[in-house]
């Protein structure tokens, strides 16, 4: 009988031995896996509630209400000139994006454990629908933002030219944590633990609840090794206007680009065992 | 080009058994103390092995080889059956060539795509509708969207839900999901195919169905690799047969031979049963049972029958007190319970003799082409017809198990289904031609 695909691999199984890159072929081949648990998530996510997606756009305004309400009404915070309410909205949306992202994608191992045992999958998918799949919920949100952006007629400026790039950052970043995290995560049950203390201290060094101007300009250089900081600064730069902060923008490009190669590295190493390990 | 090729391939798990008990207190606290580090080196090397637990030399019990150089390699369109104990590293086996685990040594090569079912419903989420799920599991099961689309009528028919294909499937009955499951994986057209206990699961219509689809896919030319306890199932859908035991591949042969071979091994049903002190045989002062065993038409022992020949039933006894009339007989149930019959010596003779003591050996002859696959155990009973009461019942003393080479007269003719019934004789079938012209009407 004819088979009803041109993908017909070689499969070789092996010890586990060799480091390597992911099999970009193979993940290509599962396309459409990726595009269903995408949609699954999204879809499950909203079952049975009245507000639907709308809820997307919600989460964000009430955390930029909040922080309007202490950090722009009550103390009062310096925010280089930009309405607190503005500032904060365009921090944020990246922000929840991340921290999102970076928490289903470090779990999204032990959330899928029940199909990990019963049917092979590239486990790179697992990680990837999680991360990608956040996206839906920050297009959403892009909605409050550009009613904001409307609301103080802020202009559009060349800056915005860099926006695909810090987008990609954007990405980039929580995936290269995930990548390492997930399979840490698998080994050791305790990184799931760290993970909520992590992710609360996490928002107090990133430049969302105020401006990296407060940050001490000695200190600077050990912040923006964060590479969260890059990515919100750059949105900062590319709707406000304000100039590129070159060095956290960079520094975050580089670390992002480090994870994202030794994480892939290492998950490859690691998505053969989650198994035995789990 | 082989479909599959398996290379001496093993598996060593760590099963996590070390505790080292410790006896002061005080070593009991620095235990405590070191415990972070224990863990962490503990989970570290969940999945390495010294140089030592490789080579086999170790007396560790903290491993487990759940698979010892294993080779074999199976042809397009073989399907072989893989039968085993539990426990025995089937599962393991499956895991490997499905690459959900990796193997500790060896290699496997598979030419073309694979499918392995391990569960019915794999990918299922309860929140979505079942159309929704339809697309979901053949995509985790590595079908394209495209492909769905083209059988999407086709599976929704076999599942026979059409009315509740927008329905939930947390709303199904587990009935409806397992059939809209199977339905998806009915209609995966890999070019190997991996099937674990699937088929235990369902009610005999499901299993039915589920056996009916697998030779169909045998049939056209894909490879199958099955694995499962309905030993019925193996020899019926199977031309060739792995046994495995203790994560070894022990026998490699025709299917029929490999589970004649597993079943003489099942020691849970003992073929023979014996009493060697006569004082605490089954019986009284009369007449003790002192062994019951089952035979072959050369009076061999024997515990797997092949269904087309007889089985012999045999009771050994002793007679301690003359003057008795006794009349031996057995009950044949099946494994589901059920009383298939009972056979004492018809013979109006023998059913008269006054027995002298001495020691007697009793043997009931079931001919060939009557019993069904399966298990059967055997009632054996002692009447005392001058008396008026039973020395002695043993209720399940010996089983053996039927089995029916696929090569055999009774089962060429039941290919397609399941057999029913209890029994599955053979039975002289006349057919006679009438030409139109002899048919009266009216």
């Amino acid at each position: 009988m004819a088979s009803q695909s041109n993908y017909h691999p070689q499969i070789k199984i092996e010890p586990v031995a060799k480091w390597g890159f992911p099999d970009f072929k193979e993940l290509f081949h599962y396309r459409d896996l990726l595009f269903f648990l995408i949609w699954r998530n999204i879809k499950v996510a909203y079952a049975q509630s009245v507000g639907g997606l709308a809820w997307a756009i919600v989460q964000p305004a009430m955390q930029v209400f909040i922080f309007s309400l202490v950090f722009g009404g009550l103390l009062d915070l310096d925010t280089d000139g930009i309405p607190y309410p503005l500032f904060s909205t365009v921090a944020v949306i990246p922000w929840i994006y991340m921290s999102g992202a970076m928490a289903s994608g470090s779990s999204s191992l032990l959330t899928n454990v029940s199909i990990l045992g019963k049917v092979y999958i590239p486990r790179l998918i697992f990680v990837l629908y999680q991360v990608l799949g956040s996206l839906v919920g920050f297009f959403i949100s892009l909605i409050l933002l550009f009613a904001v952006l409307l609301f103080y007629r802020v202009g559009l400026t060349m800056n915005l030219l860099m926006l695909p790039v810090v987008f990609v950052l954007m990405v980039m970043v929580p995936l290269g944590v995930s990548l390492w995290l997930a399979s840490l995560t698998i080994r050791f049950r305790d990184v799931r633990i760290m993970m909520g203390h992590l992710m609360r201290a996490l928002i107090y060094i990133v430049p969302v609840m105020y401006p990296s101007s407060q940050v001490p300009a000695d200190v600077r250089p050990l912040y923006i090794l964060n590479p969260f900081v890059g990515v919100i600064e750059g949105y900062k730069s590319c709707l406000l206007g304000q100039p590129f902060y070159w060095d956290s923008l960079m520094t975050s490009a580089i670390i992002s680009v480090v994870l994202l190669v030794t994480g892939a590295l290492y998950f490859r190493r690691m998505e053969r065992v989650i198994v035995d390990v789990i | 080009m082989k479909a599959i090729q398996v290379d001496n391939l093993s598996k060593l798990y760590r099963i996590g058994n070390t505790s080292d008990l410790e006896s002061s207190e005080t070593n009991r606290f620095v235990k405590l103390l070191q415990r972070p580090l224990n863990n962490f080196r503990k989970y570290r090397s969940l999945y390495t092995f010294t140089e030592q637990e490789l080579a086999g030399e170790s007396n560790s019990k903290d491993i487990l080889w759940a698979l010892r150089d294993v080779s074999f390699d199976v042809d397009p369109g073989e399907v072989v059956g893989l039968v085993g104990a539990n426990g025995a590293g089937k599962s393991t086996l499956l895991k490997i060539i499905s690459r959900i685990t990796p193997p500790t040594r060896g290699r496997v090569t598979i030419n073309g795509r694979v499918s392995c079912l391990i569960e019915v419903g794999t990918g299922f989420h309860a929140e979505l509708t079942g159309l929704e799920n339809i697309y979901l599991s053949s995509a985790v099961l590595g079908m394209r969207k495209q492909e769905v689309d083209r059988k999407l009528d086709e599976i929704i028919a076999f599942s026979g839900i059409e009315k509740f294909i927008n329905t939930p499937v947390k709303r199904f009955s587990s009935g409806m999901s397992v059939r809209l499951a199977f339905a998806v994986m009915a209609h995966l057209e890999p070019e190997v195919l991996i099937v674990d206990e699937v088929l235990a699961v369902g009610d005999a219509e499901f299993q039915r169905k589920c056996l009916n689809k697998m030779s169909s896919v045998g049939r056209a030319g894909r490879t199958v690799l099955f694995v499962s306890h309905n030993m019925a199932a193996v020899t019926r859908l199977c031309d060739r047969a792995l046994l495995i035991r203790n994560g070894q591949l022990v026998m490699d042969s025709t299917s029929a031979e490999v589970v004649h071979n597993h079943v003489a091994a099942d020691s849970d049903n003992p073929s023979y049963r014996e009493w060697e002190d006569l004082e605490t045989a089954p019986g009284d002062d009369v007449v003790r049972l002192r062994g019951v065993r089952i035979v072959n038409a050369n009076g061999g022992q024997m515990s797997s029958a092949n269904a087309s020949r007889p089985v012999g039933i045999q009771m050994t006894y002793d007679v301690l007190e003359g003057g008795h009339i006794l009349h031996p007989y057995f009950t044949v149930v099946t494994d589901a319970g059920v009383n298939l019959f009972s056979t004492a010596d018809s013979d109006e003779a023998a059913g008269q003799v006054v027995r002298k003591p001495g020691r007697y050996i009793s043997t009931a002859w079931v001919p060939g082409d009557l019993l069904a696959e399966g298990s059967h155990y055997v009632r054996v009973v002692m009447r005392s017809v001058t008396k008026q009461y039973r020395p002695f019942t043993e209720r399940d003393v010996v089983a053996f198990t039927v089995v029916d080479d696929a090569y055999g007269s009774v089962s060429s003719s039941w290919w397609e289904g399941r057999p029913t019934g209890l029994i599955m004789p053979k039975l002289d079938w006349s057919t006679e031609y009438v030409p139109s012209e002899m048919i009266i009407e009216g």
